[in-house]
């Protein structure tokens, strides 16, 4: 009755929503409460004099100042990367767009160790130029190293984020500019950058939660950031009272993050309402400045895809190791994919409650629960890989070392990952379809599953293709929480390259890179405008 | 010789693996998986046992031990210094040996109390740049390193259990006092931090620094792939602190459910062909004898002329030697 009433009005945000949807959300809810709370009952197992010890050494101070330069400077570089670059492929007359579009995402495939260590190949008495070429240019580490192998990696996601902005830009707008005699310069300062605003901001929060996450590139630069303390307290000490409270000082600092993004966006987003009109906009044309525009185009790729593959290429060549490294490499593949594809999975079905509960029942609750899923993804991996030891070892012994505890901290990591595409597709699907099912005497369950389910595969699809893609290439958590000789592609790169063996982790390397690509192949797929 | 030896070895176990093929293993290990993995492989295929390792830092894995307990899963350690087998002892989580293990080795090769044994023997050498380095800027004390002219120049581990081990030694011989006194005396010398042995050598190499101290064994690894590596290796004076010998030992968990099966790992360890195995391809000293030596490596009588004298079983203050890195500011 009531549903059929919700039919008739159109409403559905009066209707309190079914058991089989807010059951899970909240489960998944007090889920991602678990590393929060462990972090601060191991944080408050100090005492008040030895608290106020560790958070006030100086040596936190170095390590906040060094981790919001380290920040600032990649989302510059990155900025300097994509911009451009997603200007020139939406609207410009460059040729073979396409291509360059797929090549300024593939950088996502290639991990930040393996960016970092491509780096420090090259340079150095002892590296790639000099036994090559002759060529002696010092060693690039620390502060511009890590800089450099963080934004060479990581500005896809501006990138994707800009491009799909002005994909998306109502044209007209810049029509109706240009006809009041605005010049190109204006429009861009008056029009496309503050409409650019949300987007960059957007693909900031993500690259700079990143950074403050990364372990893997700053450990290799030796770059002394947050995330690098962190390892060096467990590795080297396994004192878990600091690791704490350093991961919540970093946990406070990405907080700090998440909230500058929304203060800003919300400001932004008043003025930039309306959808776009389907008409693309007009490009300009290169002309002469078009072999500036290749040779920037040319610089970053060569930097960000070409290093690594030619690194890569450099150490297999150099001393090809034995055949019976090779032989490995299906093996751990499928070791890895093993666990990366149901973390994806599971990723995509923790989100999927959450999702529906804040589209189809907005209310204060399901805005909190869709908040919670960011703490997952702006908890350094590194701490929450240290959270889930401890919650382990303490309270579900039964899941220390286990699988099953790999799999679900990927997915409590990845769940802000996934709800975007899920998100996106439910609000495209209107709720008609659901309700009418509904009246037609469908229960709960078959209406999800003969009805939603098939109009939300597409963005099911690419949640569980962006978690498949964060799992293979993951570290922190894997080396923490995997079974005892459960060596993914990732660890065993890692582990190799940090015995100098660099030959010997170069096919491991190789077929992350090779398999990443794939996914990113599957999430640029789905997008007609490419 | 060794091949016939493998033969009967092979023989011998695949008898008995038919009772053992069941049977699985855990074992931490502190040393890197290049250093133990081929020699695990060789036992599973010997004994038809398999073994699972973690692999992680000495410390790391030593205190991860501590922290699970008697809950842990792990049935062997394998730590990369005498210091972290000590304190694992001394905190009750290792399993008394039965004395075959250990009857036949030299004293300084197993704890007094038997509980742990020595799998090979290392020693603390002074790495430096072949190409930026001559004879006479080569200090004769590792307290010398605190000199002004190895400002920024010198490689230094903190994380490592080698170099963690080492400075616990110092405190034995010369006091905590003196040792925080070293340590801030390198800190405030600007060193380069380094993850790990290799990665310090690898750093004199690419020309990030000139010196590192780092156990022996690193640099012949990198000069057997390329003769002309630009990186050579010496020791301090004699008796200098600088040039302890360390041993990487092994032991069994208490709460170990397979201690049989995991007393025979460390049999095999201890057996002629895996000695042999890191006297030549790892080029550590072997702690049984009878091995053909390894021509890159200091004789073992010299090099005894040249260690100080340190009881490895007072290493096992490995939560006061964190505490001074820390004090010291190195981690």
């Amino acid at each position: 009755m009531t549903s059929s009433l919700a039919l008739l009005t159109g409403s559905t945000t009066r209707r309190r929503p079914t058991l089989w949807v807010l059951v899970p959300a909240i489960v998944v809810t007090l889920c991602m409460l678990i590393p929060v709370v462990y972090l601060f009952v191991r944080a408050a197992q100090a005492d008040v004099a030895e608290a106020l010890d560790l958070i006030l050494r100086q040596r936190n101070l170095d390590l906040l100042r060094n981790t919001l330069a380290l920040t600032f400077g990649v989302l510059a570089f990155t900025t300097l990367m994509a911009l451009p670059m997603a200007w020139l492929v939406t609207r410009t007359d460059l040729r073979w767009r396409r291509i360059v579009t797929v090549l300024a995402v593939v950088p996502l495939a290639v991990p930040g160790y393996v960016m970092a260590y491509a780096l420090l190949g090259i340079g150095g008495n002892y590296g790639a130029l000099a036994r090559l070429f002759n060529i002696y240019i010092s060693n690039i580490h620390g502060y511009w190293g890590a800089v450099a192998a963080l934004s060479l990696y990581t500005y896809p996601y501006i990138f994707l984020n800009v491009r799909s902005a002005l994909l998306g830009l109502d044209s007209d707008l810049e029509e109706s500019a240009r006809s009041l005699g605005y010049g190109r310069l204006a429009i861009a300062r008056h029009i496309l950058l503050p409409h650019l605003t949300p987007a960059l901001l957007a693909g900031y929060l993500v690259v700079g939660l990143y950074v403050l996450g990364d372990f893997g590139a700053v450990a290799l630069m030796r770059y002394e950031a947050f995330s690098y303390a962190i390892f060096n307290q467990y590795s080297g000490a396994f004192d878990r009272i600091y690791a704490a409270w350093l991961s919540i000082m970093l946990l406070a600092l990405a907080m700090s993050f998440v909230f500058m993004e929304v203060l800003l966006v919300k400001r932004r987003r008043l003025n930039s309402v309306g959808s776009g009109s389907q008409r693309p906009a007009p490009r300009a044309k290169l002309g002469k400045l078009a072999p500036l525009a290749w040779l920037y185009v040319t610089v970053v790729v060569l930097l960000s895809v070409g290093l690594p593959v030619a690194m890569l290429s450099y150490w297999l060549l150099l001393s090809p190791p034995d055949l019976s490294v090779f032989q490995q490499v299906p093996m751990t593949f499928l070791r890895s994919a093993s666990a990366a594809l149901p973390a994806a999975v599971l990723a995509a079905a923790m989100a999927l409650p959450i999702c529906y509960l804040s589209i189809r029942h907005p209310s204060r609750l399901s805005r909190f629960m869709e908040r919670t899923v960011y703490i997952g993804y702006a908890l350094p991996p590194l701490t929450l890989a240290l959270a889930m030891v401890f919650f382990a070892l303490h309270t579900a012994f039964f899941l220390y070392q286990t699988l099953a505890l790999l799999i679900f901290s990927w997915a409590l990591a990845t769940l802000a990952l996934a709800t975007g595409p899920i998100r996106s597709a439910l609000i495209q699907s209107r709720p008609n379809l659901e309700e009418a099912a509904n009246a037609l005497g469908y229960s709960p369950a078959a209406t999800f599953f003969h009805v939603l389910l098939p109009r939300l595969k597409q963005g099911i699809l690419a949640a569980i293709a962006l978690v498949f893609l964060f799992c293979m290439k993951e570290l922190p958590i894997t080396f923490l929480l995997a079974p005892t000789g459960f060596n993914t592609l990732a660890v065993t790169v890692f582990s190799r390259t940090s015995e100098g063996m660099m030959a010997e982790a170069a096919p491991f390397a190789a077929a992350i890179v090779l398999f990443s690509s794939l996914s990113v192949g599957m999430i640029l797929h789905r997008e007609k405008n490419l | 010789m060794r091949k016939s030896w493998l033969a009967a070895a092979t023989l011998s176990a695949s008898l008995v693996s038919g009772i053992a093929a069941a049977n699985e293993l855990t074992l931490y290990s502190g040393r890197g998986e290049s250093f133990v993995q081929p020699i695990v492989n060789q036992f599973e295929r010997d004994t038809g046992i398999k073994v699972n390792v973690r692999y992680g830092d000495t410390a790391q894995l030593a205190l991860l031990l501590q922290e699970e307990g008697t809950r842990t899963r792990a049935d062997l350690y394998w730590g990369q210094d005498a210091g972290a087998m000590g304190s694992l002892a001394k905190d009750g989580l290792l399993a008394t040996l039965p004395s075959r293990v250990y009857d036949d080795l030299p004293a300084i090769y197993t704890s007094r109390t038997g509980q742990w044994v020595a799998a090979s023997g290392r020693a603390r050498v002074l790495t430096y740049s072949t190409e930026r380095v001559n004879a006479a800027d080569l200090p004769s004390s590792v307290f010398e390193l605190t000199d002004p002219k190895y400002k920024g120049r010198l490689a230094v581990p903190p994380t490592n259990g080698g170099f963690q081990a080492f400075v616990t030694a110092m405190r034995v011989q010369h006091g905590d006092e003196r040792t925080l006194e070293w340590l801030k005396g390198i800190r405030a010398n600007e060193p380069v931090i380094f993850r790990n042995n290799t990665t310090s050598v690898q750093g004199i190499a690419d020309g990030d620094v000139d010196f590192a101290i780092v156990n022996s064994y690193y640099l012949p690894r990198f000069v057997n792939a390329d003769p002309n590596y630009p990186v050579a290796q010496t020791f301090f004076a004699a008796g200098d602190i600088g040039n302890l010998v360390n041993v990487a030992g092994i032991g069994v968990l208490a709460p170990s459910r397979n201690k049989d099966n995991a007393v025979r790992f460390i049999e095999y360890l201890l057996s002629q062909s895996a000695q042999q195995y890191f006297t030549s391809v790892i080029n550590e000293y072997p702690v049984t004898p009878g091995v053909i030596s390894n021509p890159v490596l200091t004789d073992l009588s010299e090099l005894l002329v040249l260690a100080p004298e340190i009881d490895l079983d007072e290493l096992a203050d490995l939560p006061g030697t964190l505490r001074l890195l820390r004090d010291a500011g190195l981690m």
